[in-house]
């Protein structure tokens, strides 16, 4: 008899794919400045380490809170004890104003619609649990994060189908694109129980345009589906067009299209503690809320957290900061990689959010193939020593495209990366154009030896 | 179309049953000496509030590990980075040295063995989802834990079959109630990938003896099938028989590594009720297939205990002086708050299930039933909720094959309103019985004087036993 489930004994945890394989390569030859700067500079890793002198300076000047103190009063044993899954309210409280001022207030979120969860990775999988059954589906668009896979399917067994967007037009989501993932479902017999955007996206960095958000309303209104918007980059938006929620576009007045908009938030990617284990769903659907609170049982925020975090984010002088000064430097970032890299002749996406950027190197590729790619990658990690995730563990449909990250390495790091980029594009330069010299002169040779016949082109 | 997911709108997750109405009630009027001395006093929740001056004191007398510092420098950001799924590597070490130590050293753990999850809650859904396909099942001895049912089925749609246990037997599991569970799960086409077992016992208070431990072990080896362990109230026994941890059995019986039996053998583990901290959510699945520790490692992703905790934790449980204390000294305080109950329920003439562990007692009121049924039981519970003031939980919501049975918190109030609550429950009692001459009392005075009353009356028959 088969002893163990086949969700221990499969890969739908998609912990095969490159993405992760990347991560390996990088463990066993990471660079570090002094020990070891030949190594394999991590570029694959989505973590904000630009703003954490804030936090510990904030830390410092409100020693309590860590220290399980209010005002002067141990409160060990309350929050030792507080295991509620409706959470912490002072600290609901404090996130629901937080994701308000990220959004310039311009909508303002209920604490009660609030569920937290130990991380976003929770958040979406319970959303999943609470909206679809096993084989049924949601359309996600192209590119996405690798871990979509299994957050989304593992466990729940529901499907994911990519709406592809192409480079053409700056991958944006079409009305096309839309029609094409949900009848490809219906061909694979899978109901399609909603769509899932990463607004900011990851790894495209770039925030969803009204136009976007217009037509995925109108095409879930028109398919009687659901929408979840993962807002986990909402507060990296750092240039314009600013930052638009989905929950602004959500009329109020249009209660029951309202309480099929679900948004999924944490504190991983703004706050840079993803290892606090701190996510969110905010819901207007009642039954989903109850739903998603009783779920939280199985992931839920340790108050030892919830209380520290309830301090610092209840602290307006702060956020208000801390927002702002995140922004400038995350935009300081994205310019340095995107100006460095554009000096070599790698272009970016233009992009406006995100802890990366969507780079285009179609140019480097041996072919226009997802093979042309791999062979690529492997030349950045291990020839380069950059690990860089490969547009194909996102589910790029187009290759040659790869994200870099850029804020979770020091400056001098950050050069040193662009630098031996420069190298490697440079010396891929000299090859291909002696490659094209030797191919014109060869072609200069069949032209006399031959009928005229041109060699193949590639 | 139907919009959202059957999980959304089924009611497996078990909470609309009276252990978590009780609940509901207490909240709307809940006991406090000051405020409302005439509230409801809550007896339902396991929740161990008795040793957390030790743990303010070892917080006090070390700030860095709060503050995220270590050796004087700050590591906030290492931590604030940390979401390895394999866990702090000194929170794993001191926390298998901690269960070592629980087990007065008699296993030691490896590390590497060793899952951390969100709870012990999360912990036996992972392990569901790891050992088990929808339709499935797991067999439990019952009265068992209430949750149990969210936990072990609601998502993963596994199902539990009960093992019954009984008060003929002090609730001991026999190897016939375990046949009897089997034929029943094939008798439904249920097939069966193991046995959950809770030890020491909720809500029994008991510990496995080595002969259902023995039992339990062949049972497994026979069926070719799991047998999971959750060990969460392994620190909180405060007398003999002292506890015996399944790895000793298998070591014992030498169950080598890599043979089949130990790997289908696997713990879990929580700081919820040994420590008192349920809200810092610490739990960890233990086991020797690492085809198991391997799935489970990668879906505690869903459910990942806090590095801030974490380290706050690896500190307090790496240091051994105090580790030693605590277990000590939160067993005889758990020891002696068991006996405050026991012998305070014995004046108002009801008895106790021996326990030796655990947060609470099993109570038998099968007296006070006006029938043997569960109807009765839940009108008796009604009365003790609403009427006596006290919440405590019927063995119904743990399952229990005999009506009658209660489980009442010991550990989570004062010893003032332990005993306001003793109190209560005597005053009802002494109001039960002049309606009813049948009802025997246990208290033995009161027995002998009522013979003795009888044996004047009538001719010598004897009241009802019960």
């Amino acid at each position: 008899m088969k002893l163990l489930s086949r969700k221990a004994g499969c890969d739908s945890h998609g912990q095969d794919s490159s993405y992760f394989l990347g991560w390996q390569e990088y463990e066993k030859n990471p660079y570090d400045q002094v020990r070891n700067p030949t190594g394999i500079i991590q570029m694959g890793l989505a973590e904000n380490q630009l703003s954490f002198d804030l936090i510990e300076s904030w830390l410092e000047k409100n020693p309590e809170p860590a220290g399980f103190k209010s005002h002067g009063e141990l409160i060990f044993r309350e929050l030792a004890l507080f295991q509620d899954y409706n959470g912490l309210p002072a600290f609901k409280n404090a996130l629901a104003d937080f994701m308000s001022e990220i959004r310039g207030n311009k909508v303002s979120f209920d604490p009660n619609n609030l569920v937290l969860t130990a991380g976003a990775t929770s958040a979406n999988e319970t959303l999943v649990f609470c909206i679809a059954d096993p084989g049924e589906a949601f359309l996600l668009p192209t590119p996405y994060y690798p871990g979509f896979d299994r957050d989304l399917r593992w466990r729940t067994g529901v499907e994911i189908i990519p709406i592809h967007c192409t480079s053409s037009n700056g991958f944006r989501i079409t009305e096309t694109a839309l029609e094409e993932a949900y009848e490809a479902a219906q061909k694979r017999n899978l109901k399609v129980k909603g769509v899932l955007i990463t607004n900011p996206s990851n790894p495209l960095g770039t925030t969803l345009t009204q136009i976007e958000l217009d037509l995925l309303v109108g095409f879930i209104s028109d398919k009687q589906i659901h929408l979840i918007s993962d807002e986990i980059y909402s507060g990296t938006v750092f240039s314009q067009p600013s930052f638009v929620s989905v929950m602004e576009m959500v009329d109020s007045a249009d209660a029951e299209l309202s309480k099929r908009v679900h948004i999924v938030y944490s504190l991983s990617k703004d706050l840079g503690l993803p290892g606090f284990r701190v996510g969110a769903i905010y819901s207007n659907d009642e039954v989903v809320v109850a739903a998603a609170t009783k779920m939280s049982s199985f992931g839920l925020v340790s108050s030892h957290t919830q209380y520290l975090l309830a301090a610092m984010l209840a602290d307006r002088n702060f956020t208000g900061h801390y927002i702002s000064e995140n922004r400038k430097r995350l935009k300081q970032r994205q310019e340095m990689l995107k100006s460095g890299l554009g000096r070599t002749g790698i272009r970016c996406l233009e992009s406006n959010a995100g802890l990366f950027c969507w780079v285009d190197m179609r140019n480097l590729l041996a072919s226009k193939t997802f093979e042309a790619e791999m062979e690529l990658w492997k030349k950045i990690v291990y020839e380069v020593g950059l690990n860089v995730s490969p547009g194909s563990s996102c589910h790029c449909a187009e290759p040659g495209w790869f994200r870099v990250c850029f804020a979770n390495v020091s400056e001098e790091t950050l050069g040193l990366a662009v630098e031996r980029i420069t190298s490697f594009v440079e010396s891929t330069t000299r090859r291909s154009v002696n490659n094209s010299r030797r191919r014109s002169l060869r072609r200069w040779v069949s032209r006399l030896s031959f009928d005229g016949r041109e060699p193949d082109d590639r | 179309m139907k919009l959202l997911s059957r999980k959304a709108t089924c009611n497996s997750h078990g909470q609309d049953s009276s252990y978590f109405l009780g609940w509901q009630e207490y909240e709307k009027n809940p006991y406090h000496d000051v405020r409302n001395p005439k509230g409801i006093i809550q007896m339902g929740l396991a929740e161990n509030q008795l040793s957390f001056d030790l743990l303010e004191w070892w917080l006090a007398n070390n700030p860095d590990a709060a503050g995220f510092r270590r050796d004087g420098q700050s590591i906030f950001r290492e931590l604030a980075l940390f979401q390895d799924y394999h866990g702090l590597p000194a929170f794993k070490k001191a926390m298998v040295e901690f269960m070592s130590e629980i087990r007065g050293n008699k296993v030691s753990f490896d590390p590497a063995k060793l899952v951390l999850t969100a709870g012990a809650t999360s912990a036996n859904e992972t392990l569901m989802f790891c050992l088990a396909e929808p339709g499935e099942a797991f067999l439990l001895p019952t009265p068992y834990y209430p949750g149990f049912d969210r936990d072990l089925k609601w998502r993963t749609g596994v199902e539990i079959v009960p093992i019954h246990c009984t008060s003929a037997n002090s609730f001991r599991i026999t190897e016939s109630a375990l046949n009897e569970a089997n034929e029943s799960a094939l008798k439904r086409n249920l097939r069966v990938k193991g046995v959950l077992v809770t030890n020491p016992s909720n809500p029994l208070g008991t510990t496995l003896t080595w002969d259902e431990l023995n039992l339990l072990v062949s049972f497994i080896t026979t069926k070719n099938i799991h047998l999971i362990s959750d060990e969460i109230y392994s620190g909180t026994v405060f007398s003999s028989p002292g506890f015996v941890s399944l790895m000793e059995v298998l070591k014992e019986k030498k169950y080598a590594n890599n043979t089949e039996v130990w790997n289908r053998v696997h713990i879990v583990y929580s700081l919820s009720k040994d420590l008192g901290l349920p809200g810092f959510r610490v739990g960890a699945i233990y086991s020797n297939d690492e085809v198991v520790v391997s799935a489970a490692t990668k879906m505690s992703s869903f459910g990942l205990v806090s590095s801030q905790t974490q380290y706050l934790l690896s500190a307090m449980l790496s240091d051994k002086k105090f580790t030693k204390n605590y277990i000590s000294e939160n067993q005889k305080r758990l020891k002696r708050r068991q006996e405050m109950l026991v012998s305070g329920l014995q004046t108002a003439g009801i008895e106790c299930l021996k326990s030796n562990a655990g947060l609470f007692c099993w109570v038998d009121m099968r007296n006070l039933l006006r029938s043997e049924t569960f109807d009765a039981e839940i009108e008796l519970w009604k009365k003790i909720v609403y009427e006596v003031g006290l919440n405590i939980s019927p063995g119904s919501s743990c399952h229990c094959s005999d009506p009658g049975w209660f489980r009442v918190c010991f550990a989570n109030m004062s010893e003032e309103t332990l005993n306001l609550a003793i109190q209560r429950l005597r005053n009802f009692v002494e109001s039960c019985n002049p309606k009813n001459d049948h009802k025997s009392l246990k208290s033995s005075r009161r027995r002998s004087l009522t013979k003795w009353v009888f044996r004047l009356s009538f001719d010598g028959r004897e009241p009802d036993e019960r």
